[in-house]
């Protein structure tokens, strides 16, 4: 089935004072939709993991929210996009333990669990993307 | 620079955590509490997190480095008043904050650093006893 | 006969809508304890207003054109709420059948002259009511899946019951299959119940739960270490030999976890924890 997007919001995050605004605007549109809180704080959890990792080995980038639907579900898409040095070996930090930077190396496959959907795209000095869904009854 | 109040009472320090915390004021209050530990010889410290909508790996980070940096200073670290969403979120995340102590309200933390002290008194006075 | 098939819609467009409601009275799959017989003249009427104003020479035989977009959405429609009322499939696909053979009887009277005319429309007319069959069915399971969802979901609210069995212990009896979704169900109920009743102890009693696998033990743990980052203890109860069997054979480790045989044996050391005894009243005799 499509997924149509509803709504779109950009946010640019350049510092570590960031993380709290964004949080809050991802927080708002969870609300908006209905869901409940537990997935809300899910998601803003991973959101807050993966601002961190952009904040960390990229120093800045921006923020994708969207408000999408495919059938009867509506969710938040969010997608992290950073112009930083990029990730070498995906697969390999998609491993839970696995870390390059003084984190618990939980980040991405922690991530993972939180969300529905998880994709990352990345090339090595040209920069990441990492896209996660999450559904209002998900 | 903003920073969470610690609270002294009697043997204990508590802190609440009221705001949403971001990195520098996390990394903050970790190095201000280690310092009043040891500042006031301080045997527990509650931590209430009840407010508190999101912990990530980074906040579970830092409780747990409290909680094991107290330690060394011979203090015990109790996390307090944890929301079920977050706790959920924790486990789901892969964190189970092996190392720190927990319970249900401030209260009750504070029943849990008191029989942890009292176990340990008892220890020494039975220690005396042993050498007299 | 340019536009052929409009024009006999149009002329027999009475006749077909007596036809089709007398073919539908006369069924014995006429359900009219679920619908009344005016509102199934009234359904059906619709339906052939609709048919007639839709269908010409030129769309009868791309069923996917827009021209049909209403039709098939009243189609949708009669569907959804067959489905949400109880009638069977078969029930639900005679619906539409009836009308094929309705038009078939009515082709047949008006061209019985032209026999080649005869097939050629039958054959049109056929194909486009397929179609509608197609799509009736469609909906109609769509409409029977949304009744089995809603279904679910209130089955897996009422399915987890917290019980406060004491003042500060918690009980939660766990009934069939305990799926991902299932333990966040638990987890939520038995955390928001420790922080409204401030209970200290949870019991989570397993006997129901038919068969322990790895993955099932997984939400287990996890239930668990949840409990106790909110600053509560857990016990796991109600484990029989066979699962206690199956544990060990998959190298589950459930080392950590305080687990008890019987819900009474659960209750009893949560009791103990609490430092609560339960002693039985002496006797009058004794007393005397």
């Amino acid at each position: 089935m499509m997924l149509i997007t509803l709504s779109k919001d950009s946010i640019a995050i350049t510092r570590e004072q960031d993380v709290v605004p964004l949080r809050n605007r991802v927080k708002e549109v969870a609300v908006k939709i209905g869901m409940g809180l537990v997935n809300q704080t899910k998601l803003i959890t991973a959101a807050s993991e993966l601002v961190r990792n952009m904040l960390r080995y990229a120093g800045t980038g921006t923020v994708l929210i969207e408000v999408v639907s495919r059938g009867r579900e509506t969710g938040v898409r969010l997608t992290f996009s950073d112009k930083g040095p990029g990730i070498a070996d995906i697969s390999l930090a998609m491993q839970d333990g696995y870390s390059t930077g003084k984190s618990l190396g939980l980040g991405l496959p922690g991530t993972r669990r939180l969300v529905n959907d998880f994709s990352i795209q990345s090339a090595v000095g040209q920069g990441t993307t990492v896209t996660i869904l999450k559904w209002k009854n998900g | 620079m903003d920073k969470i109040p610690i609270l002294r009472m009697g043997a204990f320090l508590l802190v609440t955590i009221q705001v949403d915390l971001y990195d520098r004021l996390a990394l903050n209050l970790e190095t201000d509490l280690v310092n009043m530990v040891h500042k006031t010889g301080a045997r527990g410290v509650l931590i209430d997190i009840s407010a508190v909508s999101i912990v990530d790996s980074f906040m579970g980070r830092i409780l747990g480095n409290i909680a094991s940096m107290t330690r060394v200073l011979d203090a015990e670290t109790v996390v307090v008043g944890m929301q079920p969403a977050v706790a959920i979120t924790l486990i789901e995340l892969g964190l189970s904050l092996s190392g720190v102590y927990t319970a249900l309200d401030v209260e009750r933390g504070m029943a849990l650093l008191q029989t942890k002290l009292g176990s340990d008194d008892e220890l020494t006075d039975d220690d005396a006893d042993y050498t007299e | 006969m340019t536009n052929s098939v409009a024009q006999f819609l149009k002329k027999n467009k009475a006749l077909l809508l007596d036809t089709w409601i007398q073919k539908q009275l006369a069924s014995d799959t006429l359900r009219d304890d679920l619908m009344t017989n005016d509102e199934l003249r009234l359904q059906s009427e619709e339906l052939v207003d609709l048919l007639v104003k839709s269908v010409n020479d030129n769309n009868i035989e791309q069923t996917e054109s827009a021209s049909f977009d209403e039709l098939f959405e009243l189609l949708s429609a009669i569907s959804m709420s067959r489905a949400r009322q109880g009638f069977s499939p078969r029930e639900t696909g005679l619906y539409i059948f009836s009308l094929k053979e309705a038009i078939f009887e009515l082709l047949q009277q008006d061209l019985s002259s032209d026999p080649l005319l005869l097939f050629k429309t039958s054959l049109k007319f056929n194909r486009l009511l397929d179609s509608f069959g197609v799509v009736t069915f469609e909906t109609f399971i769509k409409g029977r899946e949304e009744v089995i969802f809603r279904q679910t979901e209130e089955i897996s609210d009422i399915s987890t019951p917290v019980i406060q069995v004491w003042d500060g212990i918690l009980a939660l009896p766990i009934i069939g299959t305990l799926d991902s979704a299932r333990t966040q169900v638990v987890m939520e109920s038995l955390l928001q119940k420790i922080v409204d009743t401030g209970s200290g102890i949870a019991i989570l009693d397993i006997s129901g739960v038919p068969a322990v696998d790895s993955l099932v033990a997984q939400h287990l743990i996890k239930t668990v270490s949840a409990t106790r980052l909110m600053g509560a203890d857990c016990i796991i109860s109600g484990i029989r030999p066979e699962i206690a069997q199956t544990v060990v054979h998959l190298g589950i480790d459930l080392s950590n976890i305080i687990t008890k045989a019987s819900l009474a044996s659960a209750l009893k050391h949560a009791f103990s924890m609490n430092r609560l005894t339960v002693k039985r009243a002496e006797s009058e005799k004794k007393v005397l």
